[in-house]
């Protein structure tokens, strides 16, 4: 099954400087995926601040400046795993090293719109 | 055996084979609402039948016969079709295991797992294992846990398609993971027994609506886990609890705290197989929060012996359960075993050190306080404690009790 790791930052942690600790740990958890070839896809996002917002009505576009909502918390990243089952993706959730400042929201992907993409591999 | 009796013996058969069948079949298709659908019929008609025909050799056999029928009228039609077809052949599999074996392969472990899954909403594990490795209707369930049919229903089916879509796995856990996951399944079984009961001073309280359902979980969890101390632990727990049933309220529904309780009217094989199991328990030499609170119920039985309570015992039993889980109810037990044992004092010092925030709606808290400060003289605020437990409980007879107090 494939999972999408959901990864939330505040708006302060989005605003902090970058440890190089944190850089160095994030590129290693990024490593452990791919050796163990769970990795599908993953990245993490810029701050909130630089999102754009566009929507269609009555077929005219909108487009706005700022993220969907504002919240107190943010997607900051995410990963997509294929893992057998939930316990695994929880394991791989808890290795990712925001899990142990921020939480992490695991969540299997539906998988209906894009599951001809010829990235995806036969489940 | 009475026919009642009887009826029972062969109802926990039925529910024994209804359990292991819902087990195998979700165990390999995931999806657990599936597999109870597709017996519900079969388990409703040998619980009907299996009194006046006996029960059939292989029951399990009997029951997957009778559920096959229903996954094959269901397969021929086109909307059910791809839902029911894969468990027609996980059917005919479990068939052909049967043939084989003598016995049929009990996974319920791995369902229990399941039910008390983290990812699993808490207030939803107990009401799950009830149905499906017991087969309990949700009605009932819903009555025990005092919400409304239509609600429980729907956080039941919530959480089966949580474990269905969200691909929770059917696995024992690791080793490296046993303790924290097996906690879950113990804390899951001991709220089945103590759903419906609003704990009063001790274990001495109400409804019990689901304590039988309860010791049978107990039951089977300590046969598919032998080795486990922690199980053997609860169902002592439960038993000695149970052992007490007939003599915790007077002819005239009074209640009667343990510490007075007749033990003449305490179930003396209910007694000893909960002292069997603590026993098998402690070889294990791993200590846990349901064995040390057997043993504080293994003291309070021994009163049947020697007429005495331990109270010393007691305290320190408490000390290590206050150390292992602070729960507020091992506090406030501490605290009665310190006056208990001669110093009221002490007892009172340490119930008023819980905070506040945790004591103010806690019935067994304020009776405690209740009876420490009469002891002490202290009349006025006796009252006052006795009359705030009386508040904060739904239970008539100790209601009564506690107003009677307060008014001496």
């Amino acid at each position: 099954m494939k999972y999408i790791l959901l990864v939330h930052h505040s708006k302060d942690s989005f605003e902090a400087p970058k440890d190089p600790a944190d850089a160095a740990a994030g590129r290693a958890y990024g490593e452990a995926l791919h050796a163990a070839g769970v990795f599908v896809a993953g990245a993490g996002l810029v701050s909130p601040q630089n999102a754009t917002t566009v929507s269609v009505r009555d077929g005219k576009r909108q487009v706005q400046d700022g993220p969907y909502a504002e919240t107190k918390e943010f997607l900051a990243g995410f990963v997509i795993i294929e893992v057998p089952n939930l316990d695994a993706a929880l394991e791989w959730a808890a290795r990712n090293p925001s899990a142990a400042r921020t939480s992490i929201e695991v969540r299997p992907l539906g998988g209906f719109y894009f599951a001809a993409a010829p990235s995806s591999s036969a489940r | 055996m009475s026919e009642s009796a009887t009826d029972a013996a062969i109802e926990a058969v039925a529910r024994n084979a209804y359990g292991r069948l819902v087990a195998y079949l979700a165990a390999r298709s995931g999806d657990v609402a599936g597999a109870e659908d597709a017996l519900s019929d079969a388990f409703g008609a040998a619980l009907h039948r299996w009194p006046a025909d006996g029960v059939p050799q292989k029951p399990e056999a009997w029951l997957l016969h009778a559920a096959r029928n229903r996954l094959i009228d269901a397969a021929r039609h086109a909307q059910v079709r791809k839902k029911s077809e894969p468990l027609l052949q996980l059917a005919s599999e479990a068939e052909e295991v049967m043939t084989m074996h003598p016995t049929f392969p009990d996974e319920r472990l791995k369902l229990l797992f399941v039910c008390a899954h983290p990812a699993i909403d808490l207030a939803v594990r107990t009401p799950l294992m009830l149905q499906t490795v017991l087969g309990l209707a949700a009605a009932r369930i819903a009555s025990a846990f005092l919400v409304s049919p239509a609600a429980m229903d729907r956080r039941l089916v919530r959480a089966k398609t949580k474990i269905r879509e969200a691909g929770i796995p059917f696995r024992v856990p690791d080793p490296a993971e046993w303790d924290e996951r097996v906690v879950y399944v113990l804390d899951a079984i001991y709220s089945a027994y103590t759903a419906g009961w609003e704990s009063a001073i001790d274990e001495g309280s109400t409804h019990h609506a689901l304590a039988g359902e309860a010791i049978a979980l107990g039951r089977t969890l300590v046969q598919l886990m032998p080795n486990e101390p922690e199980a053997h632990g609860l169902l002592a727990l439960m038993l000695h609890c149970e052992a007490r049933r007939a003599a915790r309220y007077a002819r005239e529904g009074e209640f009667v705290p343990l510490d007075q309780q007749d033990p003449a009217l305490w179930s003396r094989p209910t007694i000893d197989e909960a002292e069997k199991h603590l026993r098998v328990a402690s070889a294990f030499k791993r200590m846990g929060r349901y064995q040390l609170e057997a043993a504080i119920q293994s003291i309070h039985a021994h009163r049947a012996v020697t007429g005495v309570i331990d109270w010393k015992e007691i305290a320190l039993l408490y000390e290590g359960l206050v150390r292992l889980a602070p729960t507020i109810g091992a506090q406030v037990g501490r605290a009665v075993a310190f006056a208990e044992s001669g110093d009221v004092s002490a007892g009172l010092i340490a119930l008023d050190a819980i905070p506040a925030s945790r004591t103010a709606n806690y019935q067994p808290w304020w009776a405690a306080r209740a009876h420490l400060l009469r002891r002490l003289g202290r009349q006025a605020e006796a009252c006052g404690a006795f009359e705030r437990a009386a508040s904060l409980t739904d239970d008539s007879a100790l209601r009564a009790y506690l107003l009677e107090h307060a008014a001496q």
